[in-house]
């Protein structure tokens, strides 16, 4: 008798049960703010009244600063959330011994593995997709009803915010996340199977020391630049920074054409896959500790 | 047909040698317990043969090289390590859920009947549990999944008496057959040796004993001795001795029933009193050889 199986599935859905802050933490987080939304809503119209006398760059700035702000800390949360997530991953089944349960079913070191990685590159994203949106349509709908019946008011408000459009940049920038931050969710990924005990200090201890050591030695901070730009490249590369006194429309700002032809995404890309395979060999050793 | 087969199997953890060129066979359809000290290398044994350790040696486990291809042989093999594996968060739900969703001979209505037995609520979470509902849980899963090899290591470590009994009358009630085979490994001795078939003693990576149920109880006796026939005893040259109540009891290895009878009460002895026999004489020769 054998019944038909999705492993990978299962895998998911067991990281959720144990990991609820992945949807947690970014709902909570929209929650405060569209809560505090909620509360400076009082002072809306004669705050709407007053844009009336900006010109429509300065407008749009500051209609669309809640929305930007609300996406904003949705993602940031979002990504601290995926490297605790990563870095307890490979490790908590060691410690609570449950890697002996995991590993006495059919379930490959690979599927584990990978499963455990879809989490931060592709459960999370699609997290902040869903709730950055919902928060979006939430704010907006809640200011039409505030500003119903202030007709220019009510006006500017719609010329400004896209919720389309922002879902549709939200949603590249999220992949583009994704792409350019894996090769730092393989590292943690690695550790968190091979640590022995503190992942976190052997993430970010031996590059901090490379850091320091450079600094000391050579007066220099390529290190360290180099840092920065596998943190923020995905910006840099993927959408026009700032164009002077103009806001740029959000489909406007997206470059993927230069972000793909950034030789870093595709060497991080391989770095990622290197490290997912030795965490994959690394797990397979492992044993409970 | 051959469930396990080990030769010359090897693994050394640094300087400590686990595994010293263990041979070990195991055939379908028995219940083989493997009893030694701490440090003897049992569950390092059971780890390589669950393809959670790399060894050196040949192995093969239902026909597979356990440390490529586990995935493939969880298929067919299930394993307790002891109860505090199951993870602490997982509900009751969710555990059926999981290995439903990830084993393919995982029969979930078996468990849900077995659970119904149990007073475990299908809400709660393993921490929510006593240490014997866990294994209740566990022994849930793993009877309802359709394996032909269970190894099952220090099963019922912390659990009290009326729990450990339970889970070796379950095991051999609902679940054990002969086309199953069981690999067993505890402290408790006494409480696996009517459920056995096969024997074997490891000590320092190597087996030191190997036989079956009947050999065992062919080769061994233990005789109660009358104060009377005490130098009697000593002469029949007995691989242990021991008093109690001021009666000799006498370990015998191959002796002759009808000479023993004589001398008092013969009876089949424990594991445990073999076990420390065999054992002592073991280290005593160890240490003879290393002066």
């Amino acid at each position: 008798m054998t019944t038909p199986t999705r492993p990978f599935y299962w895998s998911v859905r067991r990281e959720l049960w144990e990991n609820k802050s992945v949807y947690v933490a970014p709902l909570a987080a929209a929650a405060v703010l569209l809560f505090g939304y909620a509360i400076s809503t009082i002072t809306l119209p004669r705050r709407v009244q007053a844009l009336q006398a900006l010109d429509p760059g300065r407008q749009s700035a500051t209609i669309t600063m809640p929305y930007n702000v609300i996406a904003g800390l949705v993602f940031v949360t979002a990504f601290i959330v995926a490297v605790f997530y990563c870095l307890d991953a490979l490790h908590g089944e060691r410690r609570d011994r449950s890697i002996l349960f995991w590993k006495s079913l059919p379930v490959s070191d690979r599927t584990a593995v990978l499963a455990k990685a879809s989490i931060p590159l592709v459960v999370l994203p699609l997290v902040v997709f869903a709730v950055v949106v919902a928060a979006h349509v939430f704010i907006l709908a809640l200011s039409t009803l505030v500003l119903a019946g202030n007709g220019p008011g009510l006006a500017t408000l719609w010329t400004h915010v896209r919720v389309s459009q922002t879902a549709v940049a939200l949603l590249y920038a999220l992949a583009a996340t994704s792409l350019w931050h894996a090769p730092l969710y393989g590292w943690l990924l690695l550790v968190s199977a091979w640590a022995r005990r503190s992942a976190i200090l052997w993430a970010v201890l031996p590059p901090l020391a490379i850091a320091v050591f450079e600094r000391i030695a050579f007066q220099s901070s390529y290190f360290g630049r180099w840092l920065a730009w596998r943190l923020a490249g995905w910006f840099t590369q993927g959408f026009v920074t700032r164009v002077k006194g103009t806001a740029v429309e959000p489909l406007a700002a997206m470059t993927p054409g230069k972000l793909l032809t950034t030789p870093g995404l595709w060497a991080g890309l391989l770095f990622a896959a290197l490290f997912l395979f030795a965490a994959v060999r690394v797990r397979r050793r492992r044993e409970p500790i | 047909m051959t469930v396990i087969e080990a030769r010359g199997l090897r693994k050394a953890f640094g300087a400590t040698i686990a595994l010293d060129g263990l041979d070990l066979r195991v055939e379908e359809g028995r219940i083989l317990g493997l009893i030694g000290p701490n440090g003897a290398g049992k569950t390092t044994a059971l780890n390589a043969i669950l393809g959670l350790t790399p060894y050196q040696g040949e192995l093969k486990v239902l026909g597979r090289d356990p440390w490529t291809e586990r995935d493939q042989l969880m298929r067919e093999v299930c394993f307790i390590a002891d109860v505090a594996v199951l993870p602490r968060w997982l509900r009751v739900t969710q555990a059926l859920d999981y290995v439903a969703g990830v084993h393919p001979r995982f029969d979930r209505a078996k468990a849900e009947a077995f659970l119904a037995r149990t007073d475990i609520k299908r809400t709660s979470r393993v921490r929510e549990l006593s240490k014997g509902m866990v294994a209740q849980l566990h022994l849930a899963l793993v009877m309802a999944i359709d394996a032909r090899l269970l190894v099952l290591d220090e099963p019922t470590l912390g659990l009290d008496i009326l729990y450990r009994k339970q889970f070796y009358d379950s095991l051999l009630s609902d679940y054990f057959d002969h086309g199953r085979t069981i690999v067993v490994t505890t402290h408790q001795v006494e409480e696996i040796q009517h459920v056995l078939t096969d024997l074997m003693f490891i000590q320092r990576g190597r087996i030191v004993l190997d036989c079956t149920m009947e050999a065992f109880e062919a080769r061994y006796q233990e005789v109660l001795v009358a104060p009377e026939h005490l130098a009697a005893a000593q002469a029949l040259r007995p691989i242990h001795e021991r008093q109690l109540f001021g009666r000799g009891i006498f370990l015998f290895e191959n002796a002759d029933r009808a000479q023993l009878a004589a001398l008092g009460d013969v009876r089949t002895p424990s594991i445990a009193d073999v076990f420390v026999a065999v054992m002592g004489n073991q280290t005593g020769a160890g240490q003879g050889a290393a002066r």
